[in-house]
């Protein structure tokens, strides 16, 4: 059972946003007592999983919050796209994989980096991408 | 706006001129420091010529039609000047705000027996001026947006720094996100100063970069390619702890790029590749 504490939501439609966003997601790390090589991680999640919603999904939303489940805290967010989506999720999730010219490693990656990863995707309507990085995970 | 109210304006040009220049020396909001009244009556002046000029006979408060161009365009210069000067928004749209008020004076003042007339009029020198306020906004903000993107530029020019740390040896501290624009900035400053100092050994310092994701690692992997293809090497110094377990889980392999952990030991690594030595001198002995 996951509770959601507080909630913060980030509109992201240009490349700036992307750093408003990251120090958005530092402060919440930091306010649950996050260790630096877990802030480290998430950071770098969010870094990924923004810039795709930026470069394949034109843009759209994210939702920080803080959650809690038993003794456990943690940040979960929530990237949202009305993007034209993800017609292979398994394949998009191999490592390597890209459709645009890059290392193919931000989805997989962004996986090995938190604690728990939900990715939904619809054609033609958008993607849907929750991650969760326990402070003690 | 019909005959005899332009034809008034035109007349009481001077008295509209010294209501607008009252009302905005009385202003609270008044920049003496920024504008001395002399400049301030010169640009009202002008602006109140082209205004009262360019009045016509049924003009529309379409300030896109054409015969608003010469005012749009002054306004616009003085809504640049004003942004780029420090001017708050609220003083910009003052200036704008008051001569709607002097104008209106003057036409009270002057149509005060027909309710009717002086109430048509009104509005319709109300809707003009407020489409040349929205005008007046809109370039103020473009002057800001302006000035923050030179700031953007500059900031972007001057945290990548090429340091000559060493007779061939280039030292480049990165600080703050790679982006793909700042990346392109890096790699041409690095790889001009490579051709023009004749170094072999360039590092890249990354201990001010927050966060190093696969678009950042795949950067950095094009810029060593590109300098070793100048036929320098490229060391990469500054990996923080946390940097390297977050690299590590991503997946990226930066096995083929030389690394170290601070500036210190990449500049000794580099010592030792163009065979120098850095030896503490013995204390000369007193005889």
């Amino acid at each position: 059972m996951v509770l959601s504490l507080s909630k913060d939501t980030i509109q992201v439609v240009k490349e700036q946003d992307t750093v408003f966003l990251k120090n958005r997601v530092k402060e919440t790390a930091t306010r649950i007592k996050m260790g630096l090589v877990n802030q480290t991680k998430l950071i770098t999640a969010a870094s990924e999983l923004v810039r795709n919603m930026l470069r394949y999904g034109n843009g759209g939303y994210c939702d920080i919050e803080v959650v809690s489940s038993g003794r456990n805290n943690g940040v979960r967010l929530t990237f949202v796209d009305k993007g034209p989506g993800i017609a292979d999720i398994p394949q998009a999730m191999k490592d390597g994989f890209s459709t645009g010219r890059s290392l193919g490693l931000g989805l997989p990656g962004t996986r090995r980096l938190v604690n728990e990863f939900d990715i939904k995707s619809t054609v033609g309507e958008g993607t849907t991408v929750m991650v969760i990085k326990w402070a003690n995970g | 706006m019909s005959l005899t109210t332009n034809n008034l304006l035109k007349e009481k040009k001077k008295n509209i001129l010294e209501l607008w220049m009252k009302n905005q020396l009385a202003d609270e909001g008044l920049r003496e420091d920024l504008i001395s009244n002399e400049e301030l009556r010169s640009q009202s002046e002008e602006l109140i010529d082209a205004l009262v000029d360019n009045l016509t006979e049924g003009i529309v408060a379409d300030v896109n039609a054409d015969e608003w161009s010469p005012v749009i365009e002054i306004l616009g210069g003085i809504a640049i000047t004003r942004a780029r000067q420090g001017f708050s928004p609220r003083e910009t749209g003052n200036f704008v705000f008051s001569l709607k008020e002097a104008l209106l004076e003057v036409l009270q003042s002057e149509t005060k027996t027909d309710a009717d007339a002086l109430f048509q009029e009104s509005r319709k020198i109300s809707r003009i001026m407020d489409s040349l306020s929205v005008v007046t906004f809109e370039t103020f903000i473009k002057g800001r947006e302006e000035v923050i993107l030179r700031q953007t530029d500059e900031i972007t020019e001057i945290s990548t720094p090429v340091i000559r740390v060493w007779d061939g040896i280039l030292a480049l501290p990165i600080i703050g996100t790679l982006d793909s624009a700042r990346t392109q900035v890096v790699m041409e400053n690095l790889l001009q100063e490579i051709v023009e100092t004749g170094s072999s050994i360039a590092i890249l310092d990354i201990s001010g970069v927050p966060a190093v994701d696969s678009l950042v690692a795949q950067h950095l992997i094009k810029t060593v390619s590109a300098t070793r293809l100048m036929g320098a090497e490229c060391i990469i110094s500054g990996i923080r702890p946390e940097i390297a377990q977050t690299v590590v889980h991503l997946g990226i392999d930066l096995s083929t790029i030389i690394t170290k952990a601070s500036l210190a030991s990449a500049l000794s690594y580099a010592f030792k590749v163009m065979r120098l030595e850095v030896k503490k001198i013995p204390a000369v002995q007193k005889f």
